[in-house]
């Protein structure tokens, strides 16, 4: 397979990839691991004139503790992150769901940010960034702005990402002393989940003080079983307790039908592994 | 001596080489034909249509004409003299509608994948920019889709036809005088004894070989040379000269290294006679590598059958006769074997069980998708599957262990050689103790109590056991049989054995290799049979110029029938040998013995090696009077039965019947395929097989929505399993030899696909069985498990619905 031909930049600084950006303007995209969007130019989905490398902007990489939050640069790879202590002691759910992301080759290559800009509802990095109350930080030439989690998702493939800004870091809240899930559901290891259900939860003596739960592949953006939150405080951390509360678990929701599964089958699938991914993040 | 000792005690044959051809395979350092490249070869890109079935209008190539390095584009207009026909070699019935198969047709289109133009051009890149550029006018059709709507002809898939059925085929054990009248049986059976009326969907599979097909020609030499990565480059040859006018003695045809085919290589393609059109057309190198999209939509599928299957037995279970119905989608052609892979499966039905009576037919169905072809065990994984299912059923309706039912019904092992039903001779075998060890094995007893134990306390985990005692024919084939069943050719085999001056061998085999280690295993029958080294003997296969006689490899042959050519050619070698070595030796050819490659005279310590006698003969300085100085010998094998491996194949599956995920617990099989020549090439290929059974009773399925588009057209929805999705298996084997080789040898290529695909199936409906469930359609996916747990129908007719996930249909948004 053959991409049709492109230009190709690869700025060494946020400033040189904005203005490459402004400059180029519709005519590019932005590649950071690849992964989404080389096979899309490879099977000539679109065929952009210019493609602006970030990869080489040391700035974008990394993970840093900055107080109340983690603070994880767009271009940090998923392996990277996975491995990470202080995303692990700090956001346990952002380590689950990257463990078993895709495969141990895309890991390596794949970058945090690009996954969430990329924002494939499917994508396992959506719904633990929505559960946790992500940040993002987005650079254009008028400066940064930051964006919570729950508007950065605007539909399939669209974020708050604007023309000519770029997607710099992702600020995670500390959620210290949470325990987390992130129950994932496929036919198949290397596919991308038919549902999964990012659950994390603050448990004090066999009793739910505090739950975030974000639903993958429950509509044209990850969401959050904010009911089912709802529900879970206060509660014990026993099968019947939560099995209850994550009744409510496909409210709301717009699930796809494709060949893995019916929408009705998806709805029943997010109560029963919303149920697992509670129990299993208190403890259970 | 001692050498003599030496050799026996580290006999080739039994060993576990590691393959000889692995490095230079797995490092990709080798032939594989995109990687020839020849001086000033042009790049071709193929227009393909996105209709199942439209009229071409007109097909304006003017703007990528134009496009930067481009040589030409042509239609099916243009090379409509010289491109040949694609040819089916296997009509089934003397009145099988069959439309004529144009590698470009310039009229209709009638799959979508098919080929209306291709692009010419100086790199693959620029091949591709202006096939983009090629505007088609269609008109769409009515496209001919589901299969029994087809069989119906609701849509005409070749409206100048006036018909999609292409051919009906029979076989009626009353009739051929081998058994008694099938519907007597029935009619008895209704009447005091058991019937059970199943019908069985085999879903379409796609082949899904690692290397991508490709195809480069070479019209620059008095021979046409073309390198592509088939099965089948002997068939090839023929099928290009037979239709294109170009003499057999001015084509030749290469397979160099190819990267896997499951059957999906053994075909004569489209792509191939485009190339070759092109390569003459222009006088220069053109090579075509397809993209795995491409690969996916227009290699040949696999499977795609209803099965409607009436049983009838005893009380007590034993059965009697056996009705089976099928219905085959042959796609938009009758394919190279097309009508005959099903036919290929007539004879399994009745399987290793003691029917009186058994018919079968099959009517053959064209639609406007993909044509199907052999695919991995061809027509017997499906009788496998439905005879193995439907005995599972048999179990169940007697309230007895499926394995008991079995037992109860098929042939024992102090029964062979035995006549079936079909006719088939079976030469050997023992279903009881490759079951004993298979039971051993999984532990049997064990599994069946923890089964009752969840069932009891309701788990929400259920656990089931599922059976397949398979057998197969193989080694294709007798070539009077072929003859009988109408096929175009034979089923022979031929090899070389060349004896080198500085004592190396060649052994030339026309059959042709693609994975399966034939390099390997046919050096160590080489080495045994000569008692020359490993290490010394090289194999060539796979070039008409080389091999210049072959049936190629497919159907499990290459060891059953082109190992017994080779052992048929190194045994003349010996006795060529045996005079020179007597005159060299001064002694009487009566005197001397021939072991561990060595030629002793009887009593003495005089001898001389083989290899010895191969540089004796090179020379030519002293041999004996009205011989000639020449030990090389070839042998050509027409095999005189098929064979007949068998085994039995255990799998314990987990049912979690809140979410219908399935997941494997335990994986045996215990097969008979008589004497091994490379336990660790075997083991490879039962590994193989059961995966690739396994994919299609979990995972695999090519699905087309209404309008006859691939929606499973990637493999991010052609979901192929890989280590990460499976379990180790424990596999072992018991050994009946083969009566009718040399070596006792028996098929195994094939074998694993064959036994697996029931033995899962069997294991998940056994599972949920006391939940009201007898079947679910395959792939059994979590939703259609879940759903039949929740007593919606999942068995019969549920045809996967939905479309593909768009993850990668991003016009918008920012990828980063």
């Amino acid at each position: 397979m053959i991409p049709a031909q492109f230009d190709y930049v690869a700025p060494t600084s946020v400033d040189e990839a904005l203005a490459a950006l402004a400059e180029r303007g519709d005519d590019a995209k932005v590649i950071a691991g690849g992964q989404s969007l080389l096979p899309v130019l490879r099977m000539r989905l679109n065929a952009p004139e210019v493609v602006i490398d970030i990869g080489r902007i040391d700035a974008l990489r990394g993970i840093r503790d900055d107080g109340d939050a983690i603070v994880i640069g767009a271009t940090t790879t998923h392996a990277e992150v996975g491995a990470s202590s202080l995303v692990y002691d700090n956001a346990a759910l952002v380590t689950k769901a990257v463990e078993h992301l895709a495969d141990a080759q895309i890991r390596h290559r794949g970058t945090f940010g690009g996954a969430l800009a990329h924002a494939d509802p499917a994508g396992d990095l959506g719904a633990p960034a929505l559960a946790l109350g992500a940040q993002f930080v987005i650079a254009g030439t008028g400066g940064t702005r930051t964006v919570g989690a729950d508007e950065f998702f605007v539909d399939l493939f669209e974020t708050a990402i604007g023309d000519g800004e770029l997607l710099t870091e992702v600020r995670i809240p500390k959620h210290t002393g949470w325990g987390a899930h992130y129950e994932k559901f496929v036919r198949v290891a290397h596919q991308w989940p038919i549902v999964a259900v990012a659950a994390t939860v603050k448990a004090d003596g066999g009793t739910i003080s505090e739950a975030r739960v974000g639903l993958t592949n429950m509509g044209s953006t990850p969401l959050r079983a904010t009911a089912v939150e709802q529900a879970l405080v206060g509660q014990p951390a026993t099968e019947d307790a939560v099995r209850q509360a994550a009744a409510a678990a496909a409210e709301g929701t717009n699930p796809p039908s494709d060949l893995n599964g019916d929408r009705d089958y998806r709805r029943h699938l997010a109560t029963v592994l919303t149920r697992r991914a509670v129990l299993a993040a208190a403890g259970g | 001596m001692t050498a003599t000792e030496e050799r026996a005690a580290t006999a080739e044959i039994g060993r576990d080489r590691r393959r000889k051809e692995d490095q230079r395979l797995i490092t990709g350092r080798t032939r594989w034909t995109d990687n020839i490249t020849l001086p000033g070869m042009l790049h071709l890109a193929m227009v393909r249509s996105p209709f199942a079935h439209a009229t071409i209008r007109s097909i304006d190539t003017s703007a990528a004409r134009t496009s930067a390095n481009v040589v030409t584009v042509l239609t099916g207009a243009d090379i409509a003299d010289d491109q040949g026909v694609i040819i089916n070699a296997w009509p089934i019935t003397k009145d099988q509608v069959s439309p004529t198969h144009l590698p470009m047709p310039s009229d209709r289109a009638t799959f979508a994948g098919e080929i209306v133009a291709v692009v010419v051009a100086r790199s693959a890149a620029e091949a591709r920019d202006a096939a983009e550029l090629v505007d088609v006018d269609y008109e769409e059709l009515p496209a001919a889709v589901d299969l029994k709507e087809s069989a119906a002809d609701t849509v005409l898939a070749h409206p100048d036809l006036g018909t999609n059925k292409s051919a009906l085929w029979t076989f009626d054990s009353g009739e051929a005088g081998t058994g008694g009248d099938v519907e007597e049986t029935i009619d008895k059976a209704r009447s005091d004894g058991i019937v059970i009326e199943r019908e069985y969907r085999q879903q379409r599979l796609i082949p899904a070989f690692m290397e991508p097909r490709s195809t480069v020609v070479d019209p620059t030499g008095e021979q046409i040379t073309m390198w592509s990565a088939t099965q089948i480059p002997h068939v090839l040859r023929f099928a290009l000269a037979a239709t294109t006018g170009v003499p057999e003695s001015k084509i030749r045809v290469v397979a160099p290294d190819v990267g896997g085919g499951f059957g999906g290589k053994l075909q004569t393609t489209p792509e191939e006679f485009i190339t070759f059109a092109v390569a003459r057309r222009l006088g220069k190198p053109v090579k075509y590598t397809e993209t795995r999209s491409e690969s996916l939509v227009a290699c040949h599928h696999g499977r795609d059958q209803w099965q409607k299957l009436t049983l009838a037995a005893e009380k007590d279970g034993t059965v009697t006769g056996l009705k089976v119905e099928l219905l085959a989608d042959l796609g938009s052609y009758n394919a190279l074997l097309g009508g005959g892979t099903p036919v290929l499966g007539a004879f399994m039905f009745n399987a290793i069980y003691k029917f009186q009576a058994y018919h079968f037919s099959v009517q053959t169905v064209l639609t406007n998708k993909t044509w199907t072809d052999a695919y991995r065990g061809a027509g017997r994984p499906e009788a496998t599957f439905a005879i193995e299912r439907i005995m599972d059923e048999l179990a169940a309706e007697l309230g007895v262990d499926p394995l008991e039912i079995r037992e109860r019904n098929w042939i024992k092992h102090d029964e062979f050689p035995y006549t079936t039903v079909c006719g088939l001779e079976y030469d050997s075998g023992n279903y009881e103790a490759a079951t004993e060890r298979a039971k051993e094995m999984i532990g049997y007893d064990e599994l069946r109590a923890e089964q009752k134990q969840r069932r009891e306390s309701g788990d929400r985990v259920q656990l089931g056991i599922g059976v397949s005692t398979f057998t197969e024919m193989c080694g294709l084939a007798p070539s009077r049989v072929l003859g009988s069943l109408d096929y175009g050719a034979g089923g022979w085999e031929h090899a070389s054995v060349r004896m080198l001056a500085t004592g190396k061998v060649e052994l030339v085999t026309g059959v042709s290799p693609h994975g399966q280690g034939h390099e390997t295993a046919f050096s160590q029958i080489v080495a045994d049979r000569l008692g020359v080294p490993f290490e010394d003997v090289e194999v060539l296969h796979g070039d008409t110029q080389v091999a210049h006689k072959g049936m190629d490899t497919y159907g499990s042959r290459s060891l059953v029938i082109g190992g017994e050519a080779v052992v048929k050619a190194a045994d003349r070698v010996i006795e060529k040998a045996r005079p020179i070595a007597a005159h060299l030796l001064e002694a009487s050819v009566d005197d001397l013995d021939f072991a561990g490659g060595r030629f002793s005279v009887r009593g003495t310590d005089q001898g001389l090696t083989i290899q010895e006698v191969a540089l004796a003969t090179f020379a030519a300085h002293n041999y004996p009077e009205g011989i000639e100085p020449y030990i090389d010998a070839e042998a050509t094998y027409d095999p005189i039965n098929f064979n007949f491996p068998h085994g039995t194949h255990l799998c314990a599956m987990e049912v979690d019947t809140e979410t219908g995920a399935v997941r494997m617990r335990k994986y045996v099989c215990c097969d008979d395929i008589g004497n091994i020549i490379n336990p660790l090439i075997v083991a490879g290929q039962v590994h193989g097989g059961v995966t690739q059974g396994i994919a299609q009773a979990l995972f695999e399925e090519a699905v087309y929505d209404d309008a006859g588009t691939l929606v499973s057209g990637s493999l991010v929805d052609y979901l192929v399993p890989t280590a990460a999705d499976l379990i180790s298996f424990d596999i072992d084997h018991t050994t009946s030899p083969s009566l009718t080789n040399t070596l006792g040898t028996k098929g195994v290529g094939e074998a694993g696909t064959i036994a697996s695909t029931p033995a899962v199936v069997n294991a998940i409906v056994d599972a949920v069985r006391h939940l009201g469930v007898n079947d679910i359609q395959m792939p059994c996916t979590p939703e259609r498990v879940w759903k039949a747990v929740q007593g919606v129908g999942a068995g019969g007719d549920d045809p996967t619905a939905g479309a593909a996930m768009p993850h990668f249909d991003e016009q918008e948004g920012g990828a980063q």
